[in-house]
C-alpha cells in the first residue's frame, strides 16, 4: 500500500510539474507586438476638420493581390460636396517598414463629392495605412485611413 | 502495484501525444486555407496577348521555348536555363547561357499569374519577359533581326497560320536591334520606321507564343495541399496526408511566429511584390539595386503594356500605371519567389546567395541589416527544433 501512495505522489509531483512549466511557457511567451485594434472607421473627419471624408472600395469588397478602385467622398460639414480637390495618396504598413506596393492616384470626379481613387493593391495580411492630402478651395487637409486585412 | 509504473509512463505519453495533435485554431485553418493550392483561382485571359489561348500559339513557343536555334551561336534556348526536368530551373546561382549571368534562374510553375516578371520586375507581361533574354548578350545574345529572319526560314509557314502574312523582309538587315552590338545598332537606325515595326511586331509575336506556351507550366500538389484539404474538410489525414509533429509545428510557426506568411502568402506562396530583405550582395557580381534599378527598365520597353505591340485595350495596364517609380523601400527589392518547389531547387535567394533552406531561415531570423537600403525584416528568436520545423514544412511544398 505504501508503495501505492508513493507512485500517487509521484504522479501527483509530475502532474504539478507539468503544470508548472506550462505556467511559465505561457506567461514568458513574447506578446504579441501589436498595438491596440487601430480605427477602421471608412468616414473620418478630416485632421483639420475642414472636411469629412469616407473612403471605400468601388466594389464593395477588398481583394488581397488585386488592383482595385476606391472612392473617396469629400463633404463639408455642412454636407455639400467638395469639388475640384486635389489629392496625394500615401501610405503603407507602419508594422512593416514599407510603403504601399502601388501609387494610387485619384483618375476621375463622379459628382457629388466623390472621387475615384485607382491602384489601390493590399499585397499582404495586415494593417494598412492610407494618407491622403487634400487641396481644395477651402483649403488643404489630411486625413488618414486604416485598412485591416 | 508492478503495473503503475507503466500506467504512469502511459498517462504521461497520452498527454504528451495530445500537445502534437493537430489543433489549430480557427483562424490558423483559415490561413492554411487560403495557402492551399485548391484556392488557386483559375488562370485570368491575358487581353495583352490576343494569343495567349491559342493553342496552336502555344505549340509553336514550346517548339522556340526548347529550339537553340533562337540563340546567337545555336547554343542556347529557354530550356537551357529553365529545364523541364528541374523545375524549369537549372540549380545554379548565377544562369548561365552564352555568358555568365548575375541572377538565378526563376523557376515557371505559375508564372503567366505574375503581374512582374524577373527578380526586380524589369518586365510588366510573360511575352514582353520572353524577348529580353534573347537579346540578352549573357543569354541568348541574338538580335531581334535576325530572330525575325530565322522565324520566316524556320517556322514561317506555322508563324503565317496563326499570325498572318509576314513582312517583307527584302532590304532589311540580317543583324539589327536597337539593343545590340554597334554594328547592329547602326544597322537599327540606319531602317526607316516601318521596317523596324514590321521586326517588332515579329519579334512581339514570338515572345506571345513563347507565353502561351508558358502559361501551362502550373504548380501541381504537394503534400501540404493533401494535408490542408483534409484539414479544412475535417477529414482523418491519411497516408502522406498526415503531417509529423515536426512539419506541424513548422507551418504554425510559418503562419505564425515566424511570420513567413505575411509575404509568402495565397496559394502561390508570394505577394507578387518586391522586398528588401537584407539579403547580401555577391562579391565578384556588378552592382545590383533591385528593384530601384528596374523602374526605367520597364517604363523604356517598347513592349510593356502602354507600348505599341499590347492587344486589346489599355485597362489591362494598371500595374505599370500605378507603379510605384521612386521610393527607398525599392532599394535592393527583390520578388517574393513562390516557395512550392522550393526544398528540392536550391540555391536560394536573387544570386544564389544561400546554398540550403537551413541558411535561408538562419538568414531571415538573424535579419542582418541590409548593405544598402533598408531591410524590412525584424531578428526572430527561433531555437534550433523551430528552425528544423520550418524546414520540414517547406519540404511539404515540394513532395
Amino acid at each position: 500500500m505504501a508503495s501505492l501512495w508513493r507512485y500517487l505522489l509521484a504522479g501527483l509531483g509530475l502532474a504539478a510539474l507539468l503544470v508548472g512549466i506550462l505556467a511559465v511557457v505561457y506567461l514568458t511567451a513574447p506578446r504579441s507586438s501589436q498595438p491596440a485594434v487601430p480605427d477602421v472607421s471608412r468616414t473620418k473627419n478630416t485632421d483639420n476638420g475642414l472636411f469629412v471624408a469616407s473612403f471605400s472600395p468601388e466594389r464593395g469588397v477588398v481583394r488581397q493581390g488585386e488592383l482595385e478602385s476606391w472612392l473617396l467622398t469629400l463633404k463639408t460639414k455642412a454636407g455639400a460636396p467638395v469639388e475640384g480637390a486635389a489629392i496625394a495618396i500615401s501610405g503603407g504598413m507602419p508594422q512593416h517598414n514599407h510603403g504601399l506596393p502601388t501609387s494610387p492616384q485619384a483618375t476621375d470626379y463622379l459628382g457629388d463629392g466623390r472621387y475615384r481613387i485607382e491602384g489601390v493593391k493590399f499585397t499582404m495580411s495586415g494593417w494598412w495605412q492610407l494618407h491622403f492630402a487634400i487641396s481644395a478651395t477651402a483649403g488643404s487637409d489630411t486625413v488618414l485611413f486604416n485598412v485591416v486585412l | 502495484m508492478r503495473h503503475f509504473p507503466r500506467v504512469l509512463t502511459l498517462m504521461v505519453a497520452v498527454i504528451l501525444a495530445g500537445c502534437g495533435e493537430p489543433d489549430f485554431s480557427d483562424t490558423e485553418k483559415k490561413t492554411i486555407a487560403s495557402l492551399a493550392l485548391s484556392a488557386l483561382p483559375s488562370l485570368k485571359p491575358d487581353t495583352t496577348n490576343r494569343f495567349a489561348d491559342v493553342p496552336a500559339a502555344a505549340a509553336l513557343g514550346s517548339t522556340l521555348f526548347f529550339d537553340q536555334g533562337m540563340s546567337r551561336d545555336g547554343t542556347v534556348s529557354c530550356s537551357t536555363c529553365h529545364k523541364i526536368d528541374r523545375q524549369f530551373q537549372d540549380d545554379l546561382p548565377q544562369a548561365v547561357g552564352v555568358g555568365h549571368t548575375n541572377r538565378r534562374t526563376m523557376p515557371l510553375a505559375g508564372v503567366a499569374r505574375d503581374p512582374w516578371f524577373f527578380w526586380d520586375g524589369r518586365r510588366d507581361s510573360l511575352w514582353a519577359q520572353a524577348l529580353t533574354p534573347l537579346e540578352n548578350p549573357l543569354e541568348q545574345a541574338g538580335n531581334r533581326a535576325a530572330y525575325a529572319h530565322y522565324i520566316k526560314a524556320r517556322f514561317g509557314e506555322r508563324y503565317e497560320r496563326i499570325f498572318g502574312p509576314l513582312p517583307d523582309f527584302a532590304g532589311m538587315p540580317l543583324n539589327a536591334s536597337p539593343l545590340g552590338n554597334d554594328a547592329e545598332k547602326a544597322a537599327w537606325n540606319a531602317m526607316s520606321g516601318a521596317q523596324r515595326d514590321a521586326i517588332n511586331g515579329v519579334y512581339a509575336n514570338i515572345g506571345k507564343a513563347i507565353a502561351a506556351f508558358e502559361r501551362s507550366i502550373e504548380p501541381a500538389p504537394t503534400r501540404f495541399d493533401r494535408f490542408a484539404l483534409d484539414l479544412v474538410t475535417g477529414a482523418e489525414p491519411k497516408g502522406d496526408a498526415a503531417f509529423s509533429k515536426e512539419e506541424i509545428l513548422g507551418l504554425k510557426l510559418f503562419i505564425g511566429k515566424a511570420n513567413c506568411v505575411t509575404c509568402h502568402d495565397g496559394p502561390r506562396f508570394t505577394d507578387n511584390s518586391f522586398h528588401n530583405t537584407g539579403v547580401p550582395p555577391v562579391a565578384d557580381l556588378p552592382p545590383d539595386r533591385g528593384r530601384i534599378d528596374a523602374v526605367a527598365q520597364v517604363e523604356a520597353d517598347p513592349f510593356n503594356c502602354l507600348g505599341a505591340f499590347r492587344d486589346g485595350d489599355a485597362s489591362a495596364c494598371g500595374e505599370l500605371r500605378f507603379m510605384v517609380k521612386d521610393a527607398p523601400q525599392l532599394i535592393r527589392a527583390y520578388k517574393t519567389p513562390s516557395l512550392r518547389g522550393a526544398a528540392t531547387r536550391p540555391p536560394y535567394m536573387h544570386a544564389g546567395q544561400f546554398s540550403s533552406l537551413d541558411e535561408v531561415v538562419a538568414h531571415y531570423a538573424k535579419a542582418a541589416p541590409s548593405v544598402e537600403g533598408t531591410s524590412e525584416i525584424h531578428p526572430l528568436e527561433l531555437s534550433d527544433r523551430e528552425r528544423a520545423a520550418l524546414v520540414a514544412f517547406l519540404k511539404t511544398l515540394a513532395e
